[in-house]
């Protein structure tokens, strides 16, 4: 267990490597003069090299790189250039909206999905079955920006006109000045993604518990006299989990680097929309220090996702 | 030597005989008992007659276009648009209505499903390519070719993709070559590491050592007795992938950093209908629906295939943008 540990760290960290020689790269792939578009137009040459020197822009490409590895390995990203503010700070603000956003929606696709699938794989070909899955893959189908539309559109300008102010359209509360109203503005976010994202659930879950619920351990338990309710939950789910828990780790770990979609469409003051932001002003440090973020967040989910197999399934042996 | 051995052996004894009464037993292919059973799934035909008439008006659109006597990006100022600039709504001389600049709606929906499809199948299909070398050489030559390709394999399946395409397109700039290879780039992973492990599960068989020791070429072995056993999870992943390309694509269109305006797309159409939707419920509606009955169509036929070619196959698929 703890080789693996190590094993999959070491891992994780090459490939943090990896992604930062690729962020660091695009400094030097990209188009514009940073110190000529912060200087402006009509500044001397001088200018524009003091201002590089200050940056440290005018030192041999190698040092920069260590530098620059040397910082982001201290959690310092830089200094973004629309907000002369530091990325850490932008990224400490815009964090807690998208964490917000997704471990509240991923509780309610996880419940939703799971148990969904675990009907609808009970009662195969049923009426339930049918209705489920097909409600499932037309979730699935719908590209998320779209049920956010829907959604705003129904549940907020519809109910809205007719006097029923229950949705906002738009906005954030944090959750320490009112809890109330950080979950009422969060409502429509929250289903968006949780029910395109339960679609992938209840189809992962319904075909890995077919799989699973002919296994011939299930028979032993049956023939035990165990209670069905039990079998499907204790046996039989438990090992249907291990497809669900990596589509989980790898879903939260991607969406907590930037819910991009669903906080454009609501409006949400998050990572993603800090990023679209920061694309729209040529904001190179900021995206970068995002992608390297969001980069963090699924290798570490990839991390937890391995530990947490080991424990759901016993067949499973980390070495 | 049969191809696809697997799934001979798996389905051959889930197919019910027809027509056992004196006739000659007719010996059929793998191939031709999948082809047989998506024929006889409805909700197969159904969705491919669909896929089918969607292509059909991609392809004329232009024909279509002329028919109407004008282009998706003409504007018709004083007909499209009310004295106050709002859209007008579906009728007779616009059956969706107009958009925001007077332009048919119609005709842009029909435009848009070649951006969709073009965008769908290149992608894809880049993907495949790229997925099927890499993983037939992954899982060929084991040892180091395999430890880096599966590490680069790794690699990609664990970046963020929607915010590196962000990055991405910062640098480059949003366009409909970008946005295909940002799709392509982050699909082909998921591709080659099924490819690798049906081409482990099977290279230890007795044709392969056989053909090893006629002295074919590691490529001969490749391409010509192992390409054929791994097709089946490939076209099931292939049909998968398309619809997951069509959704990304719109996807970035409507962020911005897609396919770019006045090309166009259902993605950047529902982007541009928003502000809209209180007064012009078609410019929002059908861009919205052509996308959802396209990517429901093909993910229909998707779930067919995968059952027609192999009915015991697990369902591994990732979704594009949230």
């Amino acid at each position: 267990m703890l080789r693996f540990l190590v094993r999959r760290t070491a891992f994780g960290v090459v490939v943090m490597w990896l992604v930062a020689s690729i962020v660091f790269a695009m400094y030097f792939i990209a188009p514009h003069n940073v110190a000529r578009t912060l200087a402006g137009r009509q500044a001397s040459a001088a200018t524009v090299a003091a201002i590089n020197h200050t940056l440290g822009l005018d030192r041999p490409i190698i040092v920069q790189y260590g530098s620059f590895l040397w910082r982001a390995l201290h959690g310092n990203l830089g200094y973004s250039y629309a907000n002369a503010e530091p990325v850490t700070t932008l990224i400490g603000q815009d964090l807690p909206v998208t964490a917000s956003l997704v471990v509240g929606g991923a509780l309610i696709w996880l419940v939703l999905g799971v148990s969904t699938g675990v009907l609808a794989a009970t009662r195969p070909r049923s009426v339930t079955d049918r209705a489920t899955t097909g409600l499932a893959l037309l979730f699935y189908s719908m590209p998320t920006f779209l049920l956010g539309e829907i959604l705003l559109f129904v549940l907020f300008f519809r109910l809205h006109l007719i006097g029923v102010d229950w949705f906002p359209g738009a906005g954030y509360v944090p959750f320490t000045q009112d809890p109330l109203q950080w979950a009422r503005y969060l409502i429509l976010p929250w289903l968006t993604i949780a029910l395109v994202t339960a679609a992938t659930y209840i189809r992962l879950t319904r075909g890995s518990m077919l799989d699973v619920m002919g296994e011939d351990y299930i028979r032993t338990a049956r023939s035990k006299g165990i209670g069905e309710g039990r079998v499907i939950y204790r046996h039989g789910l438990r090992a249907a989990l291990t497809p669900v828990v990596t589509q989980f780790g790898i879903d939260v770990g991607t969406l907590l680097g930037g819910a991009i979609v669903t906080e454009n469409v609501f409006g949400l003051p998050g990572l993603g929309e800090l990023a679209i932001n920061s694309l729209t002003k040529q904001d190179l440090p900021t995206i970068i220090g995002l992608v390297l973020l969001a980069s963090a967040f699924v290798v570490i989910a990839n991390i937890i996702v391995d530990i947490v197999y080991s424990l759901l399934d016993a067949r499973v042996r980390l070495s | 030597m049969t191809s696809l051995p697997a799934l001979a052996a798996g389905t051959a004894a889930a197919e019910p005989l027809p027509e056992s009464g004196g006739a000659a037993v007719e010996g059929r292919s793998p191939w031709q008992l999948a082809w047989a059973r998506l024929r006889r799934d409805k909700v197969a035909v159904a969705s491919f007659a669909v896929i089918c008439l969607i292509v059909l008006l991609a392809v004329f659109a232009p024909v279509i276009a002329g028919i109407l006597g004008h282009g998706p990006n003409t504007q018709f100022r004083t007909t499209g648009l009310s004295p106050q600039g709002i859209p007008v709504g579906p009728g007779s001389r616009f059956f969706f209505g107009t958009d925001d600049l007077g332009r048919d709606v119609f005709l842009r929906v029909i435009y848009g499903a070649r951006i969709s499809l073009l965008v769908g199948v290149v992608a894809s299909g880049l993907a495949v390519g790229v997925g099927l070398l890499v993983g037939l050489a992954a899982g060929y030559f084991a040892g180091p070719v395999d430890s880096v390709l599966s590490r680069s394999m790794d690699v990609v399946l664990s970046l963020p993709y929607l915010v590196f395409a962000i990055a991405l397109v910062s640098l480059l700039g949003p366009s409909l070559l970008i946005t295909i290879g940002v799709i392509a780039f982050f699909s082909w992973a998921s591709v080659g590491r099924i490819v690798r492990g049906q081409v482990i599960s099977i290279k230890g068989k007795e044709f392969i050592e056989a053909a090893r020791s006629v002295g074919s070429s590691h490529a001969r072995i490749m391409f010509v007795d192992l390409l054929p056993n791994v097709l089946a999870p490939t076209i099931i992943y292939a049909t998968m992938l398309i619809p997951l390309s069509i959704v990304f694509e719109s996807t970035l269109s409507f962020l911005g950093i897609g396919v770019l305006p006045p090309t166009a797309t259902w993605g950047n159409m529902l982007s541009e209908a928003i502000p809209y939707y209180r007064v012009a419920w078609w410019f929002v509606a059908f861009p919205g629906l052509a996308l959802l009955v396209t990517t429901m169509a093909f993910n229909l036929l998707g779930d067919s295939v995968r059952d027609a070619l192999d009915p015991r196959a697990g369902h591994f698929r990732t979704r594009a943008g949230k």
